[in-house]
């Protein structure tokens, strides 16, 4: 079992400015790079009903131009800093991650002070931001697994909390630029904003440079969201595919439940290196599928664990079959030796999470958002060395997988199992 | 950082770039076999015996393979390219020493009757996998209409039909003619204790028996054309498209991944801005491959059925441009930018730079060190950049698109 000496003692550093906006920083010098992880208050959630897409719409327009810069020298002023960049949308946020050469951190983090605060948002240019989103749309027809596990998530979530971040065509080509505009307005705000940055700085320097970048940024309202059933509809979507593609969804807990961590290990047990059960029974023994998997997802009040099978038509039922067994079996408990298994690689993992700024940086982001703290590795790895099967074992006793939802995609509908709600 | 080396008696390498700086350690074993080994008859064995080597061993069953990786709390895995067979693990320093033992016992698999049956479905869910998924087995076809009878047309995963008529002791055949030790090596980066490395590779593979292995390099002879292919489910019209760049032993191949960089990478490159940006392709790329005596540029689009035409015509125009015109120094600029950031960015961690230290010698049998690489991106001029592009000119290659359009014209 790895020890838990080997992570280096790296405190993370928290700033709250005045307009609530926090910062979370990760000082090394064992690294030449630096990373950080912006996250905006704009998720899919947030989108009126009548106009889907349109977070992931208003996030590609932030990229077309801001503050002093044009579509053009935006994109290039970033590259020629070496900025790795990526932005996704998610329920609750948008997320801005960028990575680079630790000297030009301030350079990157004042353009992205401009793309979330300042963006020209060109109306001249909202056509092709909607084609850009289109596009991504008609692209996931194309992607069979990833067309199921939109549908599974659709089915398994209350609404709008299983919504698809790519929205809908009708959506987003009815949403105006002054529609973007408000909704740039309504979700890029300090309150609720994390700047999570990790890698080789000097952390007052960079709280100094965050606070003039950010300090005047005005806060804005923050509306609530309702919530409704998840949407039903068929189980099955028919395609004309070789595989059919199985899913199975059931309610766990989130991040910041005190049962979070004996939940997600016990995910672990079912789904987690190659020794574990689903890879075991569906994979190995029987030969019926290239891919099974089982993952928690967890949101801020609500997570799901979402399971995947792909496999050729006339093998998709026993598919189904064995791997429900699997999960269902779950809830009579896992065995010391799996927990074992699991642990050294959770362990294994938390050590060479200190190898990538990109991966703490958003790490440490997201602990924020969960917990409104920041969970060093040392304490991770400390929370982990205090599993036992026994803890695990009492959870799953008194909240066996449960409440399941179940999709299925591919040229032939199957039978679902009986205790199918 | 530091580079060492070691050969043992039966001419297997070991070879390493030790950082005491880091946490953990990349090893893995490579081997120089691939789709391009094959015959028509054994077409997907390389891939499939990469599968095999996890079932067990005479001292191991597959069981006990899957679950000794993950007690030594192992991120492993392995791949199957055109040339290469790739082992590896990224584990904690002290778990060197198992962490070889396991890697080297499956390097001699038992290649068993049952676990081959049953893992031969495995394959062909993986095939059918593919084939369901863009760009629909065309990555294959490419290669076959491109360059022809050429070893490198070979498909990695081979077809349903070959993989169901292999046999185990067709595999064992070419597991022996292709697994020896001087067809494979030992590659390592991180913390690693590289003389005890040494033993520990030695006490495990210094008894495995020399034979003599071959590969076949001939010169490519490439067949430009064009060629549609209906797929009347897909939504969305895609496009493939190969031509000719300089290969693995060239020294131009820092100038050609930068000429990529310029023309066809994902985010700001003159392909982004023509296609991408406009929301005319959903994507639309150029990258660089390199592989023993053959290079190429690898293009991908993917777009609306009703677009394709256009933004076909589009990046035949920017490729007509390229070769016209060349770049501009600020192309240059940004592009070597943006590339030293990712090799500093990707140094970091050391199961990347496995990958880079194993590929090196895999393919040139030399070590680069990340300064290496920096330096052999700053020093490409854009003269450099237009000499390429006159040998290797954009404009002549192999295109395939498949999707809802019935033809093209």
């Amino acid at each position: 079992m790895p020890s838990v000496s080997q992570v280096e003692l790296r405190t993370a550093r928290t700033h709250q400015l005045a307009n609530g906006m926090v910062l979370v920083g990760e000082p090394t010098d064992a690294v030449e790079s630096a990373a950080f992880s912006l996250l905006v208050p704009s998720g899919y959630s947030t989108d009126p009903a009548e106009r889907l897409g349109l977070s992931s719409l208003l996030c590609d327009m932030v990229l077309r131009g801001a503050g002093s810069r044009d579509s053009r020298t935006l994109i290039n002023d970033l590259e020629i800093l070496g900025v790795e960049r990526g932005e996704s949308v998610g329920a609750s946020q948008t997320s801005f991650s960028a990575a680079t050469v630790a000297s030009n951190l301030y350079d990157a983090l004042d353009i992205y002070a401009d793309i979330v605060r300042r963006p020209l948002l060109p109306e001249e240019q909202l056509d092709a931001g909607k084609l850009v989103c289109l596009q991504e749309l008609h692209g996931a027809d194309d992607e069979p697994s990833q067309k199921l596990m939109i549908a599974l998530r659709r089915r398994s979530y209350p609404s709008p909390w299983g919504r698809s971040s790519m929205g809908t065509e009708a959506g987003i080509n009815a949403s105006t630029s002054d529609e973007v505009n408000d909704h740039l307005l309504q979700g890029y705000r300090p309150n609720g904003a994390i700047l999570g940055v990790a890698g080789n700085f000097d952390w007052q320097q960079l709280v100094g440079r965050v606070e003039s970048l950010f300090a005047d940024w005005q806060t804005t309202e923050v509306v609530a969201i309702e919530e409704s059933a998840p949407e039903s509809g068929e189980a099955h979507t028919h395609y004309d595919s070789n595989q059919c593609h199985v899913g199975i969804a059931f309610p766990s807990v989130p991040y910041r439940d005190p049962d979070y961590l004996r939940a997600w290990a016990a995910v672990g047990v079912l789904s987690g290196g190659m020794s574990s059960r689903l890879f075991t029974e569906v994979r190995e023994k029987r030969g019926l599928c290239y891919t099974v998997s089982a993952s928690l997802q967890t949101q801020r009040e609500r997570a799901r664990v979402l399971c995947y099978a792909g496999t050729t038509a006339e093998r998709a039922q026993e598919t189904l079959d064995v791997t429900f067994a699997e999960i269902v079996k779950l809830g009579e408990g896992v065995l010391d030796n799996e927990l074992n298994r699991l642990k050294a690689r959770i362990k294994s993992g938390l050590i060479m999470q200190q190898e990538s700024t990109s991966a703490r940086s958003g790490s440490i982001a997201r602990d924020w958002y969960h917990l409104e703290r920041v969970r060093s590795l040392e304490e991770v790895g400390k929370l982990v060395d205090e599993l036992t099967g026994e803890a695990i074992n009492e959870y799953l006793q008194a909240h066996p997988p449960s409440g399941f939802t179940f999709a299925t995609l591919g040229p032939a509908a199957l039978e679902l199992p009986k205790i199918a709600n | 950082m530091e580079f060492r080396s070691h050969t043992l008696e039966n001419g297997l390498e070991i070879v390493a770039e030790c950082n005491a700086g880091a946490h953990s350690q990349g090893v893995g074993f490579f081997v120089r076999t691939g789709a391009r080994d094959e015959t028509d008859e054994l077409a997907g064995v390389s891939h499939f015996l990469e599968h095999m080597v996890f079932k067990g061993t005479p001292h191991r069953s597959a069981d006990d393979v899957n679950r000794e990786f993950d007690e030594l709390g192992a991120h492993y895995n392995a791949f199957t390219s055109e040339e290469n067979t790739v082992y590896y693990a990224a584990v904690l320093p002290e778990y060197q020493k198992p962490t070889i033992d396991l890697l080297a016992d499956i390097m001699r698999p038992s290649l068993r009757e049952e676990d081959f049956a049953m893992e031969k479905k495995v394959i062909v869910e993986e095939i059918q996998m593919y084939a369901d998924q863009p760009p629909f087995g065309m990555d294959d076809k490419i290669k076959e209409l491109h360059y022809g009878k050429h070893p490198l047309a070979r498909s990695v995963l081979g077809t349903v039909e070959s993989v169901e008529a292999l046999t185990a002791d067709q595999m064992r055949t070419y597991f022996e003619s292709r697994y020896s030790p001087g067809n494979l090596f030992v590659a390592a980066a991180g913390k690693v204790d590289f003389d005890a490395l040494v033993e520990q590779v030695a006490h495990r593979c210094g008894d495995w028996p020399t034979q003599t292995t071959s590969r076949d390099v001939p010169p490519s002879a490439s067949q430009p054309g064009f060629h549609c292919l209906h797929r009347e489910s897909a939504t969305q019209q895609y496009f493939l498209q190969l031509v000719d760049a300089p290969a693995s032993e060239s020294a131009d191949r820092y100038v050609a991944k930068l000429l990529a960089t310029m023309f066809g990478d994902d985010s700001g490159s003159r392909l982004y801005w023509e296609l991408v940006d406009p929301g005319l392709a959903e994507s639309a790329s150029l990258g660089h491959y390199e592989y023993l005596g053959v290079g190429m540029y690898f293009s991908w689009m993917s777009c609306e059925p009703s677009d394709a035409h256009a933004n076909y015509e589009k990046i035949v125009q920017l490729q007509q441009q390229a070769q016209t015109d060349g770049f501009t120094i600020e192309e240059l600029r940004q592009a070597q930018s943006k590339v030293r950031a990712r090799v500093v960015l990707g140094s970091e961690r050391p199961r990347n730079r496995l990958f880079n230290v194993g590929g090196n010698w895999m393919q040139r049998k030399e070590y680069r060190s990340v300064a290496d690489d920096l330096q052999a991106v700053e020093q490409v001029t854009l003269d450099d950049i237009h000499r390429v592009l006159a040998a290797y000119p954009l404009t002549i290659g192999t295109t395939v698109t498949i999707g809802p359009l019935e033809q093209w014209g």
